[in-house]
């Protein structure tokens, strides 16, 4: 029997020094105007707002704050592009443009990956190896369709919508704007594009790149702001469709703004994943996927797997070994190399995570975190997890966004699936077991729009995302994903 | 001298988990031919109807899910036998309700050989709409569709036989189960056909059809948490902002069909797809 | 009950309970632990603990006792140019050379590991492996490498594995027991989990990858599926078993993705040549390279470092 006095050390000893990312040959300016009509304008109303290194505190950058007066500005500007060369340019050369989209990313991409990290907190591991590629793979992908999207939709002549106005959170912000650009561009749609306000500067870095491919002005405009800029879009008279990722609430107030309205729109929303082990899994890659599941980027994840259900007979031993497995996560710096977990986004975000933990802990749930150390400024939260909570447990309904896990048990498989689906959520959800047969069951079974087998928290571009429920509506990547910006005629 | 034999006429009831209640409201509204001779007295649905049948549809939405693409077809192709055998009552009940012999002929006809066209889709549309993503990781990644769940249908009201079937049709060959509110003006066939699904292998609470008033019941065919989308055909622009408000408490899924030629450009399986979620598996590859 | 309490140490378990292991899963592991950065310090103590868990190994059909003379001063001497230096572990010889490893050795605190059981193929009988052993240990090895019957174990035939290093484990008397389970050969990971859970029930000290003459040899794969079936062994029986790879890890970069990986599955403990060893013949320059660039700043050349 596993004994408390066989328990593994992982402190003290040898450790790795610090491998900081060097930062020499980033140039951040001080101040950033809106990307509008191809090029970097003054905002109208002259306001700015800071952009924050969360792992420091310190202003990264003073970012303009578009007004409605900005917004109207940039539409007309995507309207006119819209109107002009991009609606009359061959589909093919139009793709041409987007695959040197793709190319000057990764021509640039170490720049990309340090900014990211800079302004959003994440580790440059997880910046360098996932975002930016991806970033750039995405632009690739939908280039390719630009000009045969008559394959991609049987029967139907796919035909543009027009202006997109787009609307991206702040946990992928350079990914999240690959995938609402690339697609909206490959189908002949122009945009407005707002970045989530603490996390802008990649997306104005691609305004550049987006310059430097000498796409015809207007064609993507970049527009910053909070809330009220957000809003602006979404209610533009001229704007002929909404793509919004961000939390349910929000994106229930958009499906209601753009009720009465002919405007199309794509919601990807908040989730609650469940993340389902099984006893005749493969145990030490579930465990592994358990950590990648909720760790990954902070957990500041949709479909994040915030929702472990290990049956029974091995949950101590899948607990004891996440435990750990978390003592080895690396949380600081996230220039450093080898850090595994980042700076927590925002102080808003740190304080929403924080009263979650003050939650779960007087819902009777036992909190366990990893015994690192943090650095004195910035915002940090260790990698947690919570046993002994249930389903009425708010730490188990709510999306908390952070690093934080619930842990549940389970005896037989509809138990696990009865309560794997007891959420309005149906973002995503993972199974790990050796029986093949039990997978497509699982797969079947779960009401969510990603299932991940054996595996966690995987993305590519040719592979569909998006939710059941109100984990949204609409698919983000691969074919399925161009439905979302056209119109279908016969 | 032989008295003259009375008709036996029908009672119109609504279609509830497979069964014909009456509305539990007692409520009732009074349909009436051109020249004002009463047709029938019709169930004015409630709202508690509408709960009762999105209860009967949710219980029967897993197992009809599950039901074969190859059985789906059958039953509906076995609803056009049901409804080519009564061919006569409906062109009758449509003409009850001011259609012409040869419009309703036609309506009737087209009813049939739609349900015809959606049952051959059943085993087929997957295979149309779903994918092998090709990714570059060690992983086998598809992608294929599933019913969205429970769909509420507010049927058109001018055609309104095929109207009803056009949109029902896709919604159960794709697997979802629904609930259809009625032709408010000429709600006859909608209970006749019924009583076709009734006779023709459709599970209990797989589509159930209330009759009632289309101000009073919009509402809350739009707003209820447990109907996953809702389809409104030929609303106002008033109409379509209250379905897609009331829509969004719980990010349903919502389908405007205005306009739309039921007669001519309705044979396609995107129309089943408006109904469809999609979900992406992913798996290693490896020994 | 007492008897099976008597005899828990060296009963076969029951290797349908072995979990199982998902490759795809292991490989993105193994990333992990290569996307580690480890720099200064932290990078002279990896390369200097790596140089103390060496077992510098010759194990050729043209060995011959200059040969291993040559190996066991090297062993010795790795570099007199740089002061405050480790010795290796261990040399590791065929059983032939023992004697002239142990002359060789003499008032050095380096073991002598020999391999036995008719290595490399294992493929004789019981007796003849046991007489191998026993001329190893007392031609003076401290440390037996012997091999599993492979071609038993690929057929099932668990019983007879597991009785043979029980009886070569006894025939080692005090020296130290090293299993190989020629991870080459078994074909996939759930197999060598399984093999390893056999070899620590059936009273290995340490298991070992590979002989070196199959390929692949030691991969970081296998070797963290090894290293998890030890946690867990040593979970369940509080028992701490040894790891060696061996074969194919010729550089300091690749040696310390190794102690990374060795660092975050089993922790602290097992980062002595007690308890980990790497079963190399060429490992042992470039890691010196690496050191005097360390301290020197200037990228070095091999012509500068003795072969043996």
């Amino acid at each position: 029997m596993a004994t408390a006095e066989n328990k593994l050390a992982f402190d003290g000893g040898w450790g790795y020094d610090p491998a900081p990312e060097s930062t020499d040959h980033i140039e951040i300016k001080s101040r950033y105007g809106l990307f509008i009509n191809g090029e970097f304008v003054k905002p109208e109303m002259g306001k700015y707002f800071d952009t924050v290194n969360p792992a420091t505190e310190e202003r990264l950058s003073r970012i303009a704050d578009a007004s409605q007066a900005d917004v109207d500005k940039a539409v007309a500007a995507a309207r006119a592009a819209y109107r002009g060369p991009w609606g009359r340019m061959k589909p093919a050369e139009r793709g041409k443009y987007i695959y040197r989209i793709s190319r000057i990313i990764q021509e640039r991409a170490r720049e990309f990956s340090v900014i990211e990290s800079l302004d959003g907190g994440k580790p440059i591991r997880e910046s360098r190896d996932i975002d930016v590629p991806l970033a750039a793979a995405h632009f690739f992908y939908y280039a390719g369709w630009a000009d045969k999207l008559d394959y991609a939709f049987p029967g139907r002549r796919a035909k543009s919508l027009g202006v997109a106005g787009q609307i991206i959170p702040w946990n992928f912000p350079l990914l999240m704007a690959s995938w609402k650009i690339a697609p909206a561009l490959a189908c002949g749609n122009t945009v407005v594009l707002k970045p989530a306000e603490t996390t802008p500067l990649t997306a104005l870095k691609l305004a550049e790149v987006i310059a430097d491919a000498g796409l015809p002005p207007g064609v993507v405009n970049i527009v910053t702001g909070a809330g009220a800029t957000g809003a602006a879009i979404v209610e533009h008279p001229g704007v002929d469709k909404v793509a919004f990722t961000g939390s349910t609430n929000v994106g229930r107030m958009i499906q209601k703004k753009l009720a009465g309205t002919n405007k199309k729109y794509t919601l990807e929303l908040g989730g609650k994943a469940a993340n389902i082990i099984f006893a005749d899994a493969a145990i030490d890659q579930a465990v592994e996927g358990i950590v990648n599941g909720i760790f990954f980027n902070q957990g500041h994840v949709c479909c994040a797997g915030s929702r472990l259900f290990v049956q029974e007979s091995v949950a101590d031993e899948v607990i004891a070994k996440l435990k750990d497995r978390m003592e080895t996560l690396i949380v600081g710096d996230p220039m450093d190399k080898n850090t595994d977990i980042g700076a927590i986004n925002s102080s808003m975000q740190l304080e929403k995570i924080r009263s979650y933990l003050k939650i779960g802990k007087s819902e009777g749930g036992e909190m366990h975190q990893s015994s690192c150390s943090l650095p004195k400024k910035g915002y940090w939260c260790r990698p947690t997890i919570f046993t002994g909570v249930s389903q009425s447990s708010r730490v188990v309904q709510e999306e908390i966004f952070g690093p934080v896990l619930a842990i549940q048990t389970f005896r037989r498989y509809d138990e696990a699936l009865v309560k794997a689906n007891n959420t309005p959520y149906g973002l995503s959800g993972g199974i790990w077991t050796d029986k093949g047969s039990k997978i497509f069951k699982m797969t079947q079974d779960l009401r969510a729009g990603v299932v991940w087998a054996n595996t966690f928290n995987k993305f590519d571009p040719t592979s569909p995302f998006g939710g059941y429920k109100e984990s949204g509506v609409g698919r983000e990547g691969g074919l399925h994903g161009l439905d979302a910006y056209v119109k279908l005629g016969a | 001298m032989a008295s003259k034999r009375i008709a036996v006429a029908k009672t119109y009831k609504i279609y509830i988990g497979g069964k014909f209640p009456r509305t539990e409201s007692g409520r009732y509204f009074t349909l009436e031919d051109k020249k004002g001779k009463v047709i029938a007295n019709m169930c004015r649905g409630s709202r508690k109807d509408f709960r009762n049948a999105v209860v009967a549809a949710r219980n029967a939405q897993t197992g009809w899910a599950k039901t074969s693409a190859y059985l789906r077809g059958q039953i509906l192709y076995r609803i056009a036998e049901m409804l080519e055998g009564r061919r006569e009552q409906f062109i009758a009940e449509l003409k009850l309700q001011g259609a012409t012999q040869r419009a309703a002929e036609t309506e009737v006809d087209l009813s049939i050989d739609r349900l015809i066209y959606f049952a051959g889709w059943t085993d087929k549309y997957q295979q149309i709409f779903s994918a092998v993503n090709p990714v570059s990781s060690s992983h086998f990644n598809f992608s294929v569709l599933e019913p969205t769940g429970v769909v509420s249908i507010l049927a058109p009201d001018d055609t309104s036989l095929l109207g009803l079937i056009a949109n029902v049709a896709p919604a159960i060959a794709g697997g979802n189960t629904c609930v259809v509110l009625a032709s408010e003006s000429k709600p006859l066939s909608a209970v006749s056909f019924a009583e076709v699904l009734h006779a023709s292998d459709v599970p209990g609470g797989v589509v159930n059809i209330l009759t009632g008033f289309r101000a009073e019941l919009t509402e809350h065919f739009a707003s209820h948490m447990d109907v996953n989308a809702v389809i409104y055909c030929d609303g106002s622009k008033a109409v379509a902002k209250t379905v897609q408000v009331l829509a969004a408490d719980n990010i349903k899924r919502v389908i405007a069909r205005n306009q739309v030629d039921w007669s001519g450009d309705a044979e396609n399986p995107y129309l089943i797809r408006d109904t469809q979620e999609v979900k992406t598996t992913w798996h290693p590859i490896g020994v | 009950m007492a008897l099976s309490a008597v005899k828990k140490s060296v009963r076969l378990p029951d290797l349908s309970n072995v979990p199982s292991v998902d490759e795809v899963g292991v490989d993105e592991r193994v990333a992990r632990f290569q996307s580690r950065s480890i720099k200064k310090s932290s990078k002279v103590e990896a390369l200097k603990l790596i140089l103390s868990m060496i077992d510098l190994t010759t194990l050729e059909g043209q060995d011959t006792p200059g040969k291993v003379r040559q190996l066991c001063q090297k062993a010795i001497h790795l570099h007199d140019a740089m002061p405050g230096l480790p010795h290796v572990a261990a040399v590791c010889v065929y059983p032939t050379m023992v004697s002239v490893a142990r002359k060789a050795l003499a008032g050095h605190d380096i073991n002598i590991a020999s391999v036995a059981t008719a290595f490399p193929s294992g493929m004789s009988t019981l007796q003849v492996k046991l007489d191998d052993t026993r001329m190893a240990v007392k031609a003076g090895a401290t440390e037996i490498d012997m091999v599993i019957s492979r071609g038993r174990f690929l057929a099932g035939d668990y019983r007879y594995v597991f009785d043979e290093i029980v009886a070569v484990k006894e025939a080692c008397g005090d020296a130290h027991l090293k299993v190989i389970l020629e991870t080459g050969e078994l074909g996939t990971l759930d197999q060598v989990r399984r093999a390893s859970v056999l070899a620590m029930h059936a009273g290995a000290d340490f298991i070992k990858t590979s002989t070196g003459k199959i390929q692949p040899a030691a991969t970081m794969q296998v070797t963290l599926t090894m290293l998890q079936a030890i946690r867990d062994f040593y979970r369940d029986t509080g028992k701490m078993i040894g790891m060696k790879p061996a074969g194919g890890i010729s550089t300091s970069k690749l040696a310390i993705h190794y102690l990374v990986m060795l660092h975050e599955t089993l922790g602290n403990a097992w980062m002595t040549p007690e308890w980990f060893r790497f079963g190399a013949s060429s490992l042992a320059n470039d890691v010196l390279m690496q050191l005097m660039k360390q301290s020197t700043g200037v990228y070095q050349s091999a012509d500068y470092f003795s072969k043996d």
